[in-house]
């Protein structure tokens, strides 16, 4: 699914913000990316998404090596991943209905296809009864709810998830992540990058840890606690 | 691309324009200032290559037969000097034609003072070809060939007008590619940068439109279509006040300075239109489609 083979990326000479990571996420997987700031996970998530090349080392995702991949394919390759933001990154000017409808017109999904998915995937979030408010009408958890809900209508093989709770209160967190664990059982494969460690601690899920560029832990069934 | 696509794109460019007020004003503004002053300007240069062009035709050389010319030789250099380059019209003025137009304007006060010519035409040996130049800047070459046909007598000619007219007519070549080049660069650079701060505004809902999968075009049409409204609106507008400014400022002039009426002949507003309305709406339509075309091309690398 995912396989990362000594892979660097230095952003400017010398300061490498990813340091030789060797990483293999299996389909169906459950994994968080866990560290503090500047340890190298959003970058690891960016490379991911095609977004930045590194600076050496392959990358290879749903069987496409990102070092070949040319410009004119990536947009049919970002098509099978789903990503959430922090910030969640609605189009603030469409309604919820409209920013779920828009990842499926971009694959050009028939519209006949688009008026049953985006109901469906309103309802597996739970804001079926608001598809005609704007994002700035809802609280910070329903706009990440969205975001999944705009992640997932596509089915993707890929979930990719940057600090999704970063800006949520507890509750909404937990929500989020039932969320996303719900997309896992439906056979998603879902990679979470977090520093919460309420969330980890309690998820029991695969945890890989980065510290300044490198990957010091992964385990099964993690844990992780903040160094500051 | 599916038609559903295509009609998603364009309502989209529609929506775009609504949904980002300010710049689309701004755009349109900026490019409705740019082609009224495009129209303005040219409308000035026509019209004054149209005056000039006027004052080249009024300017005549006269040609003079020797006593012995007989009229099938005048007749003979009548079609050489029509067939020669830069000429536009040639008239044959009889010496009655030419005696009754001295009186006409010498004697008109007192016509009595002719009656002592009744009999004997002072001018019998003036008859002569008026020839008119299309261009006169040939008007040295015209008057070299008339003076090398066998039976003329004389050519007379306006060098100062000739070489005066010549010199206008280059100047206001030189000076309006001067300034409609200035313009248009001015105008690029302009709306490139009223467009490229809509595209700016707009960076993250481009960048989202990415991470989901969009493809290029499908990122860019409705921003090209946007644009393609942009210029065409900002370019309409201008060119429809010009209309009905033009007409308004030359009764304007003419009723100001009557002193022009016999001098100055403005072209009607539908010939500077057969020009100006094409190429006025061509630019805007062009520079909305290249501008949003290549300012976006930057954004695209998400």
């Amino acid at each position: 699914m995912i396989e990362l083979k000594e892979v660097t990326k230095e952003y400017s000479k010398g300061v490498a913000a990813l340091n030789g990571i060797n990483l293999k996420i299996a389909q169906g997987e459950f994994v968080f990316i866990v560290g503090d700031s500047g340890s190298g996970k959003s970058t690891l998530i960016r490379l991911i998404l095609k977004e930045l090349d590194p600076t050496s080392g392959t990358i290879v995702v749903n069987g496409h090596n990102l070092n070949r991949m040319k410009h004119r394919k990536i947009p049919m390759y970002r098509r099978g991943i789903g990503v959430v933001f922090q910030d969640f990154r609605l189009l603030k000017d469409r309604n919820i209905y409209d920013n779920i409808a828009f990842a499926q017109r971009v694959t050009e999904t028939p519209t006949r296809i688009i008026k049953k998915k985006v109901p469906a995937a309103l309802s597996l979030v739970g804001l079926a009864q608001k598809y005609k408010s704007f994002p700035k009408e809802l609280s910070g958890g329903e706009q990440q709810r969205v975001a999944i809900a705009r992640a997932i209508v596509n089915e993707p093989t890929l979930l990719l998830a940057d600090e999704p709770t970063g800006n949520l209160d507890p509750t909404n967190s937990w929500e989020i992540m039932k969320l996303l664990e719900e997309a896992n059982d439906r056979g998603t494969t879902v990679l979470v990058v977090t520093h919460n460690q309420e969330i980890v601690n309690a998820m029991k899920k695969r945890v890989v840890t980065m510290k300044k560029g490198v990957i010091v832990s992964d385990e099964k069934k993690g844990g992780y606690k903040h160094e500051n | 691309m599916r038609i559903s696509t295509v009609g998603y794109s364009m309502k989209q460019g529609v929506k775009n324009i609504g949904r980002n007020k300010m710049f689309s004003m701004a755009s349109i503004a900026t490019m409705a200032a740019c082609i009224f002053l495009f129209g303005l300007f040219y409308s000035i240069v026509v019209n004054f290559n149209y005056i000039v062009e006027k004052a080249e035709e009024g300017v005549a050389i006269t040609v003079f037969f020797n006593e012995e010319t007989t009229q099938a030789a005048k007749d003979r250099i009548g079609e050489q000097l029509k067939n020669a380059e830069g000429v536009l019209e040639v008239n044959y003025v009889s010496a009655e034609t030419a005696w009754e137009n001295f009186k006409g304007d010498y004697f008109k006060e007192s016509e009595d003072l002719a009656d002592g010519f009744k009999t004997d035409n002072p001018l019998g040996n003036s008859d002569n070809y008026e020839v008119y130049m299309a261009d006169v800047s040939k008007q040295k070459d015209v008057v070299d060939f008339a003076m090398s046909l066998d039976g003329v007598r004389k050519v007379n000619k306006s060098d100062i007008v000739a070489k005066t007219l010549t010199s206008v007519n280059k100047l206001v070549g030189y000076v309006s590619v001067t300034i409609i080049a200035i313009l248009l660069a001015v105008s690029v650079f302009l709306i490139s940068n009223t467009v490229t701060m809509g595209i700016t505004v707009r960076r993250e809902e481009i960048a989202i439109m990415k991470y989901i999968g969009a493809k290029d075009g499908f990122v860019r049409a409705p921003f090209v279509i946007e644009g393609l409204i942009i210029g065409a609106v900002g370019a309409v507008i201008p060119l429809a006040m010009l209309y009905f400014m033009y007409d308004k400022a030359v009764t304007y002039i003419m009723s100001k300075f009557s002193l022009l009426n016999n001098i100055v002949d403005f072209l009607p507003v539908f010939d500077v239109y057969k020009t100006l309305l094409p190429v006025g709406i061509a630019l805007g339509v062009g520079i909305g489609f290249l501008g949003s075309f290549f300012t976006i091309r930057k954004h695209l690398k998400v």
